[in-house]
């Protein structure tokens, strides 16, 4: 589904202040590690997305970077501490230079 | 008396063999609604790790497939300048229900029909657009969207009245040997459940996981691309998708597994 | 069903093949026993030095969350958890995850930062045989740890 990327997240919508909260995160793409040959017999070039980048308010909670060893349909599951309400901001960096976002909003009670 | 050692070694050897080949049929676990007397639904073939991917909605990488799907479903296709929403709601709960019964017998067809088979039926007819292919994303996710709205329920198809017909064509199938191995699906499913192949353990082979992710495929798939996958693994050429005697197969097979619940998109190896 | 009727019911010929496809499993078993023997751990040495330089790690703090076998090496779940208060001056800040039978050891790497309050992800990956998982963690004081565990793949016998 490489034509079609689309980002999944869960976040609960709301926290205690200074609570760790656990996210998950899900994205459709074919993840092609260059490996593998075509039906022609040809390599098919690799096409994967290379890095993942988490912020909330605009500062870094958490990133990874990804090699082609990472299955097709990417998750990544990761904490984040919650001191105040805010926005999560998720970016999916692709070797084809698209990025792919999405955000989710959390408040502290 | 001479001891034969030779023969105990064989014997022991034996007995080991046979142990271990069918060790899961003394499976005393208690499966709740993924059993439902002799049926036994894949999921209790899989390991914990996989068991754990299908149970969270948020792990479970069918799921997109799902969300895809809606999209689909609100989209206007054709040159009726409908969508599926159009005439079947906004939210798919008319699709309860659906996965479950299906493949139906359609009287004004005159033939069985699987979901495939309906969804494309609706693009062309009702939409006037052009059908989805076999396998593509957009099937794959309108059929995993659909399916989905069963989740949970059990199967129940009708293989009486004017699905008989159909229903022994698929049963005639199933234990019928075919291939350069000369096996009938009966030999694995029936015979062998439970039992390893290399090192795969082999299931009662239940439809009502379908469509399933699976991990060796990386991505969503249908039964009829299970039973290709089967049919060239006894080295038999595989029938088209779509065909007859796969749509009568999806039949028995769903039938085989009356009861168990919907598990759609359900993830297995 | 019970074992003596499954094997009644067997013909000769199935009874035959399916000895066969025993013999299979032992013998892939042996193989895959020589591939870990083989397994290139040079590469991910490389593969450390290169991100720690000179540096030794110690064992420790690091626990994973993965499976004993596999059920198939194109999606195997991998989660890592590494002891650390995640305090702004005491962190870990980046997880280096190596897979030493693949064909390129690298498979991710996990940043954190304070405010991830755990050092913990989870993540799936493909191997390519039965192989070790290793992961270095290098925290904010600049000491270094590392962890191995070692996963089996094995070789399934529906293509489908």
């Amino acid at each position: 589904m490489a034509n079609n990327v689309k980002p999944r997240v869960r976040v609960q919508k709301t926290a205690t202040k200074g609570e760790v909260v656990e996210i998950k995160t899900l994205i459709s793409h074919n993840m092609e590690s260059g490996r593998r040959k075509g039906k022609d017999g040809k390599l098919v070039p690799r096409s994967i997305i290379n890095k993942f980048t988490v912020t909330f308010n605009g500062k870094p909670v958490f990133s990874s970077d990804w090699a082609p060893s990472i299955s097709a349909n990417p998750y990544m599951s990761f904490f984040a501490k919650v001191n105040e309400s805010g926005e999560f901001a998720f970016k999916w960096m692709d070797d084809d230079g698209s990025v792919y976002d999405s955000t989710a909003k959390i408040t502290v009670a | 008396m001479k001891t034969n050692w030779k023969q105990i070694t064989f014997l022991a050897a034996a007995i080991g063999f046979g142990a271990c080949m069918f060790a899961a049929n003394a499976d005393a676990t208690d499966w709740g609604k993924y059993q439902v007397g002799e049926h036994r639904s894949g999921y209790t073939y899989m390991t914990d790790e996989s068991r754990a991917m299908q149970n969270d909605n948020f792990q479970n990488p069918g799921m997109l497939w799902v969300e895809q799907g809606a999209e689909l479903w609100a989209k206007v296709d054709g040159k009726a300048g409908k969508s599926c929403a159009s005439c079947h709601g906004e939210s798919g709960d008319s699709m309860k229900g659906v996965a479950a019964r299906y493949p139906v017998y359609d009287q004004n067809l005159g033939k069985l029909q699987d979901l495939e088979q309906q969804i494309n039926y609706c693009l062309e007819t009702r939409m006037e657009t052009k059908p989805y292919k076999w396998e593509s994303d957009e099937m794959l996710s309108m059929t995993t969207f659909v399916s989905y709205q069963s989740l949970g329920m059990p199967v129940n198809v009708k293989v009486d009245g004017p699905a008989a017909a159909a229903f022994e064509k698929g049963k005639a199938f199933y234990y019928e040997r075919r291939g350069q191995l000369d096996m009938a699906c009966k030999h694995c499913h029936e015979d062998n459940a439970g039992g390893i192949i290399r090192a795969n353990t082999l299931t009662q082979g239940q439809g009502n996981g379908f469509p399933t992710y699976r991990l060796k495929w990386q991505k969503v798939g249908s039964l009829q691309r299970r039973f290709r996958g089967c049919n060239n693994e006894v080295r038999a050429k595989p029938y088209p998708y779509g065909s007859e005697e796969y749509t009568n197969l999806e039949l028995y097979v769903k039938w085989r597994g009356q009861g168990l619940p919907i598990e759609a998109p359900s993830v297995r190896n | 069903m019970s074992t003596k009727q499954a094997l009644s019911a067997l013909t000769r010929r199935e009874a035959l093949l399916l000895a066969a496809g025993a013999t299979m499993v032992v013998a892939g078993g042996v193989v895959l026993k020589s591939g870990t023997a083989h397994a290139d751990t040079k590469m991910v040495d490389d593969a450390i030095m290169k991100l720690i330089g000179a540096k030794k790690p110690v064992e420790g703090k690091i626990t994973f969350d993965l499976p004993q076998i596999a059920e198939n090496g194109n999606t195997v779940p991998v989660g890592v958890t590494v002891e650390s208060p995640m305090t702004a001056d005491n962190y870990v800040k980046s997880v280096h995850l190596f897979a030493d039978g693949n064909p390129a050891p690298e498979v991710a790497s996990l940043h954190f930062t304070p405010l991830s309050g755990k050092a913990s992800a989870a993540t799936r990956m493909r191997l390519a045989k039965t192989q070790n998982i290793v992961a270095v963690a290098e925290m904010s004081d600049g000491s270094v740890f590392r962890a191995q565990q070692e996963v089996k793949v094995t070789i399934g016998g529906c293509g489908g």
